[in-house]
């Protein structure tokens, strides 16, 4: 059976070619795989540069945010509350960073092929997960080591089950993200730079170096805007048994986790017809 | 009668010259605020009330394709040719469904794959086995099909013994060949090849015209763009002329190769682009020279031919090359020049820089000439290309025409000769 399809100028918004993307499933495996052998080859640190970064920057948030500035953790070891919080953001960060230089960086091959594009931004999600396993190992290392030390940790087993819905709405926002950057980086060159700029910022917006229960109920509703809020803090109950989260603010920002992936394909799919003319 | 796979109704494609936006967002925000305030826009060109009282202007708006319409059916093996400008490359791009038209509807029937550049997404750091099915997949073939045929890939690359090497190891003419062979085993319906010959060793470029004969006789479509008219004329039996964005000429292809010789008749002697194309390195313009560097606007047989490149490095990389290519009014290629030749290489360096290449004296014959220039990276493909320095060379005292009754050939050479007396 041929297949026939009609080749039109582009318009319309919601031309998405979502089937495309499933007969093109092999692609993302082996992009993934392509990432994954490229990181492993170039680089002398390779992956053990995934244990080294949260390591460093637990270290560092040790030393400013719980020695110097004293910021409490609810009563948790900072250690592991600081990497209880960085796992699933750098896990987040990542994804957004990787897939906002979609189009810039895939110039060369996108000029050349087509193939559905959204099959680069979310093999970089997928590849990701490589680096958040080798994380997420980390962090649990050092639970095991407090564990033994004495600390009483309080896991949630029942949340613990929902650790790959977190993990699905961590990549649905980080590519949500990601790909509205990328698609308005074809226009706006400079906003690549904003990018890693604005992710450090938004970290401290997430409470990463600072307990949820601290933020002042003035502000609380800038933290119900944060739909990476209720992610982390859910990930940090689940483990450590210590979070802050209603399910309002969990119903809302998977509400807006969906509304940004979704606005996120639409813009994308928009942008992919016609950016080759433009970049 | 076959059936139709492709058909293309009224293509235009429209590009918009200058800048289409700011490309930075304070840019933007500033015209914003002084629209907002009321006062004139900072940022808009300087014909911007006579703009403003027009609309868009007719100027900044370049139509690269015009009402194209045109049926391909199936086994059909055509031509597409013109000169470069008038649309080839923006035909094929909507066909592969790189960019989509600004109007028009084109329904294809069956599977396209196209050559436009072979080696697309080859990553120097994957073995030979990883690329095949990396570049297998980008093409559209599923893990199932690249399996099939993978051995028949690796042998028509002549690879074998290095599968499973890394292909930053690999020779160039290696990788062109497993590049080539990936794409021509991809068995689509419609086959889209764009200029690929221009790669390889003779031997190598005889094999890819067998193949892609193949594929014509196996009852595919095949689109063919080239400027190598014998390769045209024996494999098409059909071809399109593209003249400034529409089709001129649309018929049996010695009929259309016939006419378009006949339009490239005029020389010309200068190229020069008048918007930076981007990129990791372009041309900028490529003229014949005269010994103080100046433009010369005659060509003679005698006497060397002088020709100054200005080129932009963008990216520099020890894989770029710069080839200036001589060719015969038919396309063939009669030799091809880099600098390494002279010992230089490209500079290391981000600039605009200008090569003078001096082509030894009384080389030409008073036949039409073409001088191609590309700049092309290993591993890569071409960066870009000129095709417009075309000429008629004027005959002056020369080897040609320094024995009774002239000679013939596409060249003139001067050889050492000896005679010696043997009674």
């Amino acid at each position: 059976m041929k297949q026939s399809y009609t080749i039109r100028p582009a318009t319309g918004w919601f031309d998405l070619h979502l089937a495309d993307l499933w007969r093109y499933r092999d692609l993302i495996l082996l992009f993934v795989r392509r990432d994954f052998v490229a990181l492993y080859k170039q680089t002398v640190l390779g992956p053990l540069w995934y244990v080294i970064q949260p390591l460093l920057t637990t270290l560092v948030f040790t030393i400013i945010f719980g020695r110097v500035a004293r910021i409490p953790t609810d009563g948790l070891p900072p250690t592991l509350f600081y990497l209880a919080g960085l796992t699933p953001w750098n896990y987040f960060a990542g994804c957004l960073t990787k897939t906002s230089g979609t189009f810039i960086s895939n110039a060369n091959i996108f000029g050349k092929v087509y193939f559905p594009r959204l099959a680069v931004p979310l093999s970089v999600v997928i590849s990701g997960l490589i680096g958040f396993a080798i994380q997420l190992a980390l962090f649990l290392c050092f639970m095991a080591f407090y564990a033994l030390k004495g600390t009483v940790i309080s896991v949630s087993p029942l949340l613990i089950l929902f650790l790959p819905l977190l993990v699905l709405q961590t990549a649905a926002l980080g590519l949500g993200f990601g790909i509205i950057v990328s698609s308005l980086t074809t226009r706006y060159r400079d906003l690549a730079f904003l990018v890693s700029f604005g992710v450090q910022l938004w970290m401290y917006a997430t409470p990463i170096v600072y307990p949820a229960s601290r933020i002042p109920p003035a502000w609380l509703w800038l933290s119900y805007l944060n739909p990476m809020t209720p992610v982390v803090e859910l990930f940090r109950y689940a483990f450590l048994g210590s979070g802050t989260v209603n399910p309002w603010q969990v119903a809302f920002s998977l509400a807006m986790t969906l509304l940004i992936l979704f606005s996120g394909i639409v813009l994308f799919s928009r942008v992919e017809k016609s950016f080759m003319d433009t970049v | 009668m076959p059936d139709i796979a492709i058909n293309a109704e009224h293509i235009a494609k429209e590009y918009r010259l200058g800048t289409i936006s700011h490309r930075r967002i304070s840019k933007d925000l500033q015209s914003w605020w002084a629209r907002f305030r009321g006062r004139d826009d900072p940022n808009s060109p300087l014909d911007s009330p006579l703009q403003r009282f027009n609309g868009s202007t007719e100027s900044d708006r370049f139509w690269a394709l015009q009402d194209v319409s045109f049926q391909a059916r199936e086994g059909e093996v055509m031509g597409i040719i013109g000169r470069n400008g008038a649309g080839k490359s923006t035909l094929l791009k909507i066909l592969s469904r790189v960019t989509s038209p600004t109007r028009g509807e084109i329904t294809v029937t069956g599977r396209i794959a196209s050559l436009l550049e072979v080696g697309t997404g080859f990553h120097p750091e994957l073995t030979g086995r990883e690329n095949v099915f990396l570049n297998g997949a980008i093409l559209g073939m599923s893990k199932e099909e690249v399996r099939r045929k993978f051995d028949e890939i690796v042998a028509f690359a002549e690879v074998e013994k290095f599968i499973d090497t890394p292909v930053k190891r690999y020779s160039s003419g290696m990788y062109v060949r497993l590049a080539f062979g990936v794409a021509a085993h991809l068995e689509p319906e419609i086959l889209i090849v764009d200029e690929v010959l221009a790669v390889g060793d003779a031997q190598f470029q005889k094999k890819c015209i067998g193949k892609m004969e193949d594929v014509g006789r196996e009852g595919r479509t095949v689109l063919f763009v080239s400027h190598n008219m014998p390769a045209i004329q024996k494999m098409c039996s059909r071809a399109l002329l593209l003249e400034g964005g529409r089709i001129s000429l649309d018929g049996e292809v010695q009929g259309v190769v016939n006419a378009y010789l006949a339009t490239g008749e005029g020389d010309s002697l200068s190229w020069e682009r008048s918007e930076s194309p981007g990129g990791e390195a372009f041309l900028q313009r490529i003229f014949v020279a005269a010994p103080d560097g100046s433009p010369r606007n005659i060509v003679e047989t005698g006497g060397t031919l002088r020709l100054s490149v200005t080129f932009v490095i963008v990216a520099p990389s020890p894989n770029l090359q710069l080839n200036v290519e001589l060719l015969d009014e038919t396309g063939n290629k009669i030799f091809c020049s880099a600098p390494q030749d002279a010992g230089v290489g490209l500079p290391q360096r981000p600039g605009s820089y200008c090569a003078v290449i001096t082509l030894p004296a009384e080389l030409l014959m008073p036949i039409s000439y073409c001088i191609r220039t590309v700049i092309w990276k290993r591993f890569v493909g071409i960066l870009d290309k000129s095709e417009a320095i075309r000429f008629l060379p004027h005959e002056t005292e020369s080897l040609a025409n320094n024995t009774p009754g002239g000679r013939t050939g596409l060249i003139a050479l001067s050889c050492h000769w000896q005679i010696e007396s043997l009674s």
